[in-house]
């Protein structure tokens, strides 16, 4: 059923009786010729895009929990494509764009709101570092603008921008194209749109083993008992080494707790995402009226999906020095999601060793915003084994060859970006 | 919040302490082949379970300790010194 304003009243008048499950929930068969493990939103949005622009027939998506539990139903939703080198440039604003047309094209709400992101700098070395990182992005096509104090103070009227703190708002660098979205609908949206294609979803269906035969994948083994499959992606976020251990070699991740907190819902205070310079702090405000911010990682290995209180009392500070009225508000929920850390901060969109196995994953801190474009490239290198231009730098044998995507030039640790 | 129990200080808050890396990754050899600095530099087992790791008590006696934490429940089976141990291994 299309959703339009038509629809919306019919069903008013059926007391919305009438409204069908957005997607079915068959048993599984028993060959697919793709089977995607993991039902967030980047496995979602390869099932879609390989089945309507590869014209894949017979794809399955299997999630062990519900389609969107994992780190899709769980993240800031912060959106933008503000990065310095090429390779990540490229691949984040081309998923900005197909943010930019994704209700209409799922015909699905989103919610995408372009309220845009700033970042604000609290050093001169800041400054320089963010003004170079936006000249980088309009060489590349991408919209940013550099704010000063006034403009800053203008845009965020609560921020504590006065001489008084400790460290000094000199100015931000704005992306008016970022935005938030709301993240449910996302996995929703690609679910049914991929479901009315043709593909199945799976639910409560873990993937435990992956069967191959003289170095071919030939499918996966799962709590529903063995399905086979010609081509077997993964997008299984935080569980990415788990899934490569399977197939037989082992990736340069860790995985890491992220965390994120929401405030008892206020009036509209804040209309865009502000991050702090100085402490990784960030916020914004959701259509409800929560606060929603995010902090650091733990920064030790952790599959422990739940938030512990030092990175809470590390955020609210900063919190306190960017917005000091904080101090009045309760917190709500506050939860964590495993990340898979990569070893140069960038993502693994690759072909692997195990033939017609592929990785989608190390998604760290951002791999929200990249949803329909990894599904988009991801799709593509499954229908044609073999990476689509926007995603040849994120093989995984970059880190052998020395050409690792390494945005904050820190070296080899797994908690960059 | 992880109980640390230092093997000089006691237990304390994981606050107080820093997290190092992997344990269980060891320097190869200078003349090792270059698959083997690839690995050492770059791979992670990245177990959810048993994990060998460092942490330095940066805020306490700053030594550095060697800590067996379950990555998925956080128990902690085992606190010994780095330096001690990472000696026996290299005989
Ligand atoms: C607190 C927090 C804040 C974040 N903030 C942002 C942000 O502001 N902006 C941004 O861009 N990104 C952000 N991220 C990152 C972003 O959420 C993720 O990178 C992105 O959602 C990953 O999507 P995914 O589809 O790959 O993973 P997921 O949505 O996690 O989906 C993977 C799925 O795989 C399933 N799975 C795992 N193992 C198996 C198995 N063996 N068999 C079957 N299924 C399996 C899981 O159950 C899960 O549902 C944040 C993450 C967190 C945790
Ligand atoms: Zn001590």
């Amino acid at each position: 059923m299309k959703y339009s304003f038509l629809s919306l009243a019919r069903n008013a008048f059926s007391h919305h009786r009438g409204w069908m499950p957005a997607w079915d929930s068959p048993v599984p068969k028993r060959h697919y010729d793709v089977i995607i493990v993991g039902g967030g939103g980047h496995g979602l949005a390869t099932a879609y895009y390989l089945a309507k622009l590869h014209g894949v027939k017979n794809i399955a998506v299997v999630e062990k929990g519900w389609i969107g539990g994992g780190n899709t139903g769980r993240n800031t939703t912060l959106i933008r494509s503000n990065y310095l080198l090429d390779t990540n440039a490229r691949f984040y604003d081309w998923s900005l764009k197909l943010w930019e047309t994704m209700s209409q094209e799922l015909n699905y709400n989103v919610m995408f709101s372009q309220r845009g992101v700033l970042n604000l700098a609290h050093t001169d070395a800041q400054q320089d570092a963010y003004i170079r990182r936006g000249n980088a992005m309009r060489i590349n096509g991408i919209d940013a603008e550099w704010l000063d104090h006034k403009q800053v103070e203008e845009m965020v009227p609560l921020l504590d921008s006065s001489e008084r703190p400790r460290y000094p708002v000199i100015g931000g660098l704005l992306q008016k194209r970022g935005g938030v979205a709301r993240h449910d609908a996302v996995a929703w949206g690609y679910a049914r749109a991929a479901n009315a294609l043709g593909v199945d979803i799976l639910q409560n269906c873990e993937c435990i083993a992956i069967k191959q035969e003289s170095g071919k994948v030939r499918g996966i083994e799962t709590n529903q008992g063995f399905i086979g499959a010609g081509q077997v992606g993964i997008a299984v976020a935080g569980h990415t080494s788990q899934l490569a251990r399977m197939a037989g070699f082992t990736l340069p991740i860790e995985s890491h707790l992220l965390q994120a907190f929401v405030s008892e819902p206020v009036k509209p205070i804040i209309n865009t995402v502000v991050t702090y310079g100085a402490g990784h702090f960030y916020m914004s405000q959701s259509d409800k009226g929560e606060l929603v911010m995010g902090g650091d990682l733990d920064f030790y290995n952790s599959y422990a999906q739940r938030g512990n209180m030092p990175v809470l009392e590390h955020a609210t500070a900063c919190a306190m020095q960017m917005f000091p009225f904080i101090s009045r508000l309760r917190m709500m929920r506050h939860w964590g999601g495993i990340m898979d850390m990569t070893m140069d901060g960038s993502p693994i969109i690759s072909k692997t060793p195990l033939q017609n196995f592929y990785i989608d994953g190390g998604w760290c801190y951002g791999g929200f915003k990249a949803t329909p474009a990894s599904g988009w490239v991801f799709a593509h290198t499954i229908a044609h084994d073999e990476p689509h231009e926007l995603n040849r730098g994120f093989n995984m044998d970059r880190f052998e060859h020395g050409r690792t995507i390494d945005e904050k030039g820190s070296g080899p640790i797994p908690n960059a970006q | 919040m992880l109980l640390i129990n230092c093997p000089f200080c006691g237990p304390r808050n994981h606050t107080e302490f820093d997290y190092g890396s992997d344990a269980s990754v060891l320097r190869p050899a200078d003349d090792a082949p270059e698959s083997e600095w690839f690995a050492y530099v770059y791979l992670r087992s990245n177990p959810k379970g048993a994990h060998t790791e460092y942490w330095q008590h940066a805020l306490g006696c700053r030594s550095w300790i060697k800590v067996k934490r379950d990555t998925l429940t956080h128990d902690i089976a085992g606190v010994s010194l780095a330096n001690a141990l990472a000696q026996r291994e290299q005989q």
